[in-house]
């Protein structure tokens, strides 16, 4: 079996096997094992992938595979993978395989929450390998409704709420963008060849500008719901709050990520003409998300809102990178993507392993705790400073390239909006330093406190797996942002060429 | 006639035998025996629709009167797989002492309504389409009077007799108008002879009031939510599910082939109305709380995603309809047999009943989510596949706007259906409904059901084998 296929094969077999575990010893196992499973075909893919790359297999698709699916209305079941595609499958598979561990206590209906948490990872892979917009889109879905469930069930605080709003607002995203993906259908092939749903021939044909001017909007923000684009991104904060850990971990990492992929990957790269004439609207939006989600993680006192809200900021970042239209700047925001995921991921595993000692996620009530756990406290502060940008941390490689990029757009309009998006640097380090200080620092505030323990041996594997990764794209940027290059440059001269005849008419 | 000519109507013919088999068990059984009438008259069934799935050859009889080709025969075919699960599902209620008096009345109706629906699919002229209608519709209220003691009941007949009779009517005057302006009732007679004159406007109009009083269409609809809550549970899915199917057949083939020309009318027509109805059957679905006329509403709005498929007039479209009403009848007949199962063990039929279901009675859940996802159009459950090839459909035609105003509508649809799989498996309750094992029909009609979920979606041959046969204008 293709490689590619393995990605949503193996989850799929772990998914029938926990349906067989008879306890939650069985269970977490099976999840456990199916999981490293996982990781291991991520190295694997990318060690294949440096191989056909180095043995100068240039197509901008590697492991293409294609099986018909409805004949008739020519639907794919298309399989391909760009040095994007493996960036993003190696994230999630860490995460979820993370996401495991940090659920390794799980009490109540046990098969069911994995069983629900690995369909959504089965979803997100089979994203990422697709590259027929129909398998796209049903696999999008499959990993937006397990999230139902997961928040409704094993949630906390308002969570038959949260459930139901994240729900909604997303497949209201998604319902937007299946009818920009049905035109995108029906626009690929305007000298009457056969309709498609394949990403790479509509890259090729040229869709009228006027059908790309209704059809990019809804299909920019049906990502972009997903995205935590402002105004839509209201789901995020209560959504992620009410979610259990292992959750919060995989959609704030993973799945806001498959809104900026999916909106860079289908919407500005298949209708590139609309994606430049529009890209200063949807940036004024984003913009108001970065500086909007950071204020708003300053005002939260509930660490999973903080949390929540600097994802509205970061994931913000994301899509002001990829509508700068520039390699820099784009590159940044993918590397932002990976940096983003892996940081917040880290983030809601600590709150949710604090959360699991203290009993209450409110800073206010807590202190001191680096004196009582010190290796939980330590991570904090690491993904603390990844977050606020710190150099040698990846958030700083991520953030430092966006705004690079930024500045090469050397007009006022572009000037102004990236002077205010970084201004959330600052924010962020406000929010952040302040938690540090009220949560790690001070004295103890409750006598209960002393006799918490520090983090045990599953713990550490997800939050030490986590570490590495932050660090290890902080100091050796390269490596990442050389695998992303190689194949930025094609969608590049994609979006930049259709965008030269269009810029000079659009005066700001 | 020669006898090959009288085997076109093989699928109406094998279904008259198997309704004088049942009557023939009615009469020779009697006492203790009586009960045998219930394996008899699913096993008769069973075998008339599997001989109906054999290859048949197109042709036409009675002068044109009749006429069958492969498209039709799948369009009886899927009826007839609705109707064999709800027999099998009726086994353990028919058998209930309180039924004991009137057991083969039910599969005799059943089966006389689906022998006229077969004609009327069948029909090759207004006179034909006019008698399968009316042998389709007029036992289907002795139907949902079934529960003779309830007065719910009687009244839903009551109210299902008249209100089909006011509509057929309506209809029957617009047939006048068309055999008064063309002076032909056959189907391709009036398609030639048709000019669009505003006496034949108006006959378009009359025509399709009647039928959408069938399809139960916002504003036709509100004979729908009594009748369908009075009705016993079985009658109602097949109220819902079986009659509207066949209605949105014949209708969407008789606009296709008489009245193609009249494009531009009816377009308009069922532009307005398919926003209509799924926008207020989704509003009114929000607020029931028993959980029959819950599905009930949700047919509404189900219903009103068919014409998207018509209104197109492409022959993506007239696949996507027969598709969508396959998936359709396996989701809904998944719901309303968990519907039916829980009301037969605990009488219990409003949603809050349904509170922590999952924890007591797990399978019986898990088939209601996969059927109200599929109702939904979540993947990977067939109901997704249906909707979006409806979707894309009128899409092909360029109603984007249509396409967008019904897909914002799904979400509406998403929610109400949430809200069931909310209670079944996040709402905590004290009183659960206690486990309880359903008979062996119950849960063969249900596993079918479910399989048709999950296969009908994922194997595209079957979507390939009906769009082999389908036509647009």
């Amino acid at each position: 079996m293709d490689i590619l296929t393995l990605f949503v094969v193996i989850p799929t077999l772990t998914v029938f096997a926990i349906m067989f575990a008879k306890n939650l010893e069985q269970t977490r196992m099976i999840s456990a094992v199916g999981m490293t499973a996982q990781l291991i075909n991520a190295v694997r893919l990318i060690i294949a992938y440096y191989d056909e790359r180095n043995a100068g297999n240039t197509a901008d698709f590697l492991f293409q595979k294609t099986y018909v699916w409805f004949d008739s209305l020519n639907i794919e079941y298309a399989i391909g993978i760009d040095g994007i595609g493996v960036a993003m499958i190696a994230l999630t598979a860490v995460i979820i395989f993370t996401g495991v561990f940090a659920s390794w206590t799980m009490e109540d209906l046990p098969k069911e929450f994995f069983i629900s948490l690995i369909i959504l990872a089965t979803g997100v892979f089979g994203f990422f390998i697709s590259l027929d917009l129909f398998t796209m889109f049903l696999f999008y879905e499959v990993a937006v409704i397990p999230m139902y469930l997961l928040i409704g069930i094993w949630g906390s605080g308002p969570k038959e709420y949260s459930a139901m709003k994240l729900t909604l607002m997303l497949m209201g995203g998604s319902a937007v963008l299946m009818v920009g993906l049905i035109g995108l259908y029906f626009y690929s092939a305007p000298d009457g060849g056969e309709l498609t749903f394949n990403v790479i021939e509509i890259a090729k044909v040229h869709m009228p500008i006027e059908a790309q001017r209704f059809f990019f909007p809804l299909t920019f923000v049906g990502f972009g719901v997903l995205g935590a684009l402002f105004p839509f991104h209201t789901w995020s904060p209560d959504g992620h709050a009410s979610a259990p850990t292992a959750v919060s971990m995989l959609h704030a990492g993973v799945l806001m990520k498959l809104g900026s992929y999916g909106a860079f990957r289908v919407a500005m790269y298949l209708m590139p003409e609309a994606a430049n004439e529009m890209s200063w609207f949807f940036l004024i939006l984003v913009t108001v998300s970065v500086v909007y989600g950071a204020f708003g993680a300053v005002m939260q006192k509930d660490l999973k809102y903080i949390n929540a809200y600097s994802s509205v900021s970061h994931c913000g970042l994301i899509l002001f990178g990829l509508l700068m239209l520039n390699k820099t700047a784009i590159d940044g925001a993918i590397i932002q993507m990976i940096s983003h995921g892996i940081m917040t991921a880290l983030f809601f595993a600590l709150i949710g392993m604090i959360y699991g000692r203290t009993h209450t996620r409110l800073i206010h009530e807590m202190g001191g705790l680096l004196k009582v756990m010190p290796f939980l406290s330590a991570a904090y502060v690491i993904a603390g400073l990844a977050s606020l940008g710190l150099p040698g941390l990846s958030g700083f490689v991520a953030e430092m390239t966006i705004f690079v990029g930024a500045f090469q757009q050397n007009d006022l309009f572009h000037r102004v909006a990236t002077v205010i998006a970084a201004s959330s640097i600052v924010i962020t380090a406000v929010y952040i330093l302040r938690v540090v200080g009220i949560l790690l620092q001070g004295p103890i505030k409750n006598d209960k406190y002393f006799k918490l323990s520090d983090a045990t041996w599953f713990e550490r594997v997800a939050v030490i797996t986590l570490i590495v990764g932050i660090a290890g794209i902080g100091m050796f940027p390269y490596f990442l942002s050389d695998l992303i290059m190689d194949s930025l440059h094609p969608i590049m001269d994609h979006i930049i060429e259709a965008g030269k005849p269009a810029l000079s008419q659009v005066s700001l | 006639m020669s006898f090959e000519q009288v085997l076109l109507m093989r699928n109406e013919l094998v279904l008259v035998i198997a309704m004088l088999i049942v009557l023939a068990a009615e009469i020779f059984l009697s006492g203790n025996n009586r009960k045998l009438v219930i394996p008899i008259a699913v096993g008769a069934f069973a075998i008339a629709t599997i001989i109906a799935w054999f290859p048949q050859p197109e042709g036409v009889i009675f002068g044109g009167m009749y006429q069958t080709d492969t498209l039709r025969q799948i369009m009886k075919n899927v009826l007839n797989i609705g109707v064999l699960l709800i027999f099998i599902q009726s086994m353990p209620w028919l058998r209930k002492p309180e039924q004991n008096f009137q057991m083969s009345e039910f599969y005799l109706i059943i089966i006389a309504t689906l022998i006229g629906m077969g004609f009327m699919i069948s029909s090759g002229d207004f006179l034909m389409f006019y008698l399968g209608l009316e042998t389709a519709t007029i036992p289907v209220a002795a139907l949902a009077a079934y529960d003779k003691g309830k007065r719910k009941s009687a009244e839903a007949g009551i109210k299902l007799i008249l209100s089909s009779a006011l509509s057929s009517g309506i209809l029957l005057y617009g047939l006048s108008m068309i055999y008064g302006t063309t002076g032909s009732i056959y189907f391709h007679e009036v398609a030639n002879a048709w000019g669009n004159t505003p006496l034949q406007m108006l006959a378009v109009v009359f025509f399709m009031s009647g039928m959408f009083f069938k399809l139960s269409i916002v504003p036709f609809h509100f004979w729908t939510a009594d009748v369908y809550e009075g009705a016993p549970v079985l009658v109602t899915s097949y109220l819902s599910v079986i009659s509207k199917a066949a209605a949105a057949f014949i209708f969407m083939i008789i606009l296709f082939k008489v009245f193609p020309t009249s494009i531009e009318l009816w377009k308009n027509v069922l532009y307005a109305l398919t926003i209509i109805t799924i926008t207020l059957g989704n509003i009114f679905a929000i607020r029931q709380k028993n959980m029959k006329r819950f599905l009930a509403f949700s047919s509404i709005a189900q219903a009103g995603f068919i014409l998207l498929g018509i209104i197109g007039g492409n022959a993506m479209g007239m696949t996507a309809v027969v598709y969508f009403a396959l998936i359709y009848i396996f989701s809904n007949l998944a719901a309303f047999g968990v519907v039916a199962a829980i009301s037969n063990v605990t009488g219990k039929e409003y949603m809050n009943d349904y509170d922590g279901l999952y924890r007591t009675n797990p399978k019986l859940s898990l088939v209601m989510m996969l059927a109200l996802f599929s109702l939904a159009g979540i993947p990977p459950v067939a109901g997704f596949f249906g909707k979006f090839f409806l979707f894309m459909a009128a899409a092909k035609s360029g109603y984007y706007i249509l396409v967008l105003i019904a897909v914002i509508n799904t979400i509406v649809s998403l929610y109400y259906y949430l809200l069931v799989v909310k209670a079944m498996f996040v709402n905590k309750n004290e009183h659960p409904i206690a486990w309880f094992k359903s008979d062996w029909a119950t849960r063969i009609a249900l596993i079918a059901s479910v399989l048709g979920i999950i296969a009908v979606g994922l194997i595209s041959h079957i979507w390939e084998y009906i769009n082999a046969f389908s036509f647009g204008i």
